[in-house]
């Protein structure tokens, strides 16, 4: 038998069984191996990217509802959740908090799961709050954002004030601003 | 570093060394992982991209395995050593195309990669040769473990670490194994098994390749999921499917030199004839030669060519690298052709055409 698409002799027989359909290909080596990774393309999900991401959000949501949703934004970074959805990336840690009613179900939808059981972070086992993890670090983001805007509109008491917090809370959790030799390392 | 120096040297996974490496070129682990307090690379600003790259770079080199590492400036790289990183699997492709400042900070061995600056503002990786999926994530779980304790993960109770995109969410682990399946190509079941793996949530794309078309019948699986399960069922998840692909490929490849011997004997020796006659050859004709030459060598067919020497002209025969080893620039057509001198020089005699 000759293959399909050109005079070679069909080395592979090929039955595909698709939405009920049967249809048989015969193909000579080199027509198959094209044929083969084309349909192994179409399989692969379209995990990663951005229309991947945005699909499961419609399922059960009216355009209206949606556009509401759209509007939401983070306090921290400030993205909405629109541009999310559209990029298919998150803006900052805090998202995980704000956008968290909207991203459950999309993040049931790709993991089949909404709790994390691995591993732990063991350093931040002193400061991360049970409940809040790393939020109360999280919050300079925000406090950044508001110390830049105090500053365009000439509020410098404000951004001072924002400034020697965040100071604080980052050595809080960072320690002095030069990394100090770590604990093993130490006589 | 001097990428110069990393040309002369081959790389972890192309050692061709560890349990099963005739089909299992490399284990991977890798880990996404973020500062609490800046925002995710895609939304940092300049400034804030700077700021993340400059505590990371500081506090990893502080970091007791900070001595053992050398740190690449990607941001300041021209993009053919960029490239030549991708081509040696030091960084990915989003790494060396991305904006801003960035970098990698890598073991002598290469076998431990982290760069600073990619989706995440953390991208941990560790690869061994041959199946040994046990001993990359003992090794990046101790890396993991010393920067934790100088740097603070963004992590929340319920969600785990915190990453970019949702689907690396919790463990932020990706554990993939590269696998050379060339006679299940051939005796084209590889689009079945391929099929049940997407059933049971793994995901295959191909070396080098764009998208999920494989290059050279090389593939990697790995896991799709983070979340939900622990780090060590996630790579229990891939180490099972190993053994059963790996029996597959054996099985197909007895059934070819049983069935069909002369065929795959000839196919096998036109591709390491063109291999050493060729006067101009593309990368991916190259890639698939290479494949089909290195399948003979296994099958006891071609007997004056090694594993590891097939290993090392499939990343040596890539374009970045090919220009480094020349030390010049050279476009497409100069490259093809230099690439065929390259591989007749080579199986002429081992000695390396001089530069």
């Amino acid at each position: 038998m000759k293959c399909q698409h050109c005079d070679r002799q069909a080395v592979f027989h090929i039955t595909e069984l698709e939405t009920g359909e049967v249809r048989e290909v015969h193909l000579c080596e080199e027509h198959a191996r094209t044929y083969l990774n084309q349909s192994e393309a179409a399989g692969e999900p379209p995990l990663g990217k951005p229309g991947g991401l945005a699909t499961p959000l419609g399922v059960g949501q009216t355009a209206e509802e949606l556009s509401v949703l759209d509007q939401k934004t983070c306090d921290m970074c400030g993205i909405s959740f629109f541009e999310f959805r559209n990029q298919g990336r998150l803006g900052c840690p805090h998202d995980y908090v704000a956008f968290e009613k909207e991203l459950e179900p999309l993040i049931a939808n790709i993991h089949g799961a909404t709790e994390h059981v691995g591993r732990r972070p063991q350093q931040a086992a002193a400061i991360v709050m049970p409940q809040e993890g790393t939020e109360g670090l999280t919050r300079v983001i925000g406090l950044r954002l508001e110390m830049k805007e105090a500053i365009a509109c000439e509020d410098y008491e404000k951004a001072k004030e924002n400034r020697d917090l965040i100071r604080e809370i980052e050595e809080t959790w960072l320690g002095p601003a030069v990394a100090p030799p770590p604990p093993e390392a130490t006589p | 570093m001097k990428i110069d120096t990393l040309t002369d040297s081959i790389g972890e996974w192309l050692r061709g060394t560890g349990p099963e490496s005739d089909i299992v070129m490399s284990s991977r682990v890798r880990l996404a992982r973020n500062l609490a307090h800046f925002p995710f690379v895609g939304r940092a600003s300049e400034q804030e991209r700077f700021d993340t790259e400059a505590l990371l770079r500081q506090r990893i080199a502080a970091a007791p395995l900070g001595g053992s590492l050398e740190y690449i400036d990607v941001g300041h790289l021209e993009e053919i050593d960029r490239q030549f990183l991708v081509e040696r699997q030091l960084i990915s492709r989003e790494h060396a195309d991305a904006q801003g400042a960035r970098g990698v900070a890598i073991d002598g061995r290469e076998q431990v990669s982290l760069m600073i600056n990619e989706e995440d503002h953390l991208r941990i990786q560790c690869m061994h040769s041959g199946l040994d999926l046990a001993g990359a994530f003992e090794q990046i779980r101790a890396v993991d473990e010393q920067i934790e304790k100088v740097v603070p993960y963004a992590f929340h109770p319920k969600w785990g670490y915190l990453t970019a995109c949702p689907t690396n969410v919790g463990t932020g682990i990706r554990v993939s194994v590269m696998l050379h399946l060339p006679a299940l190509v051939i005796t084209r079941q590889i689009d079945k098994v391929f099929r049940s793996l997407h059933k049971i949530s793994l995901a295959v794309r191909g070396l080098y390749g764009e998208g999920s078309q494989a290059m050279g019948d090389f593939y990697q699986i790995s896991n799709q999921t983070t979340l939900g399960k622990t780090e060590e069922e996630l790579i229990e998840q891939v180490g099972d499917v190993v053994p059963v692909l790996i029996d597959y490929e054996r099985r197909a490849r007895e059934f070819l030199v049983r069935e069909t011997q002369e065929n795959v004997h000839d196919q096998v020796s036109r591709a390491y004839g063109i291999l050493r006659t060729a006067q101009t050859i593309s990368a991916e004709e190259t890639m698939q030669l290479l494949s089909r030459v290195r399948m003979g060598v296994l099958l006891g067919l071609i007997g004056d060519v090694t594993i590891p020497d097939i290993n090392v002209l499939l990343v040596r025969t890539q374009p970045a690298h090919l220009q480094k080893i020349r030390g010049v620039e050279l476009d497409t057509n100069d490259r093809n052709i230099e690439r065929a001198r390259y591989l007749r020089h080579h199986f002429e005699g081992g000695a390396e055409p001089a530069n």
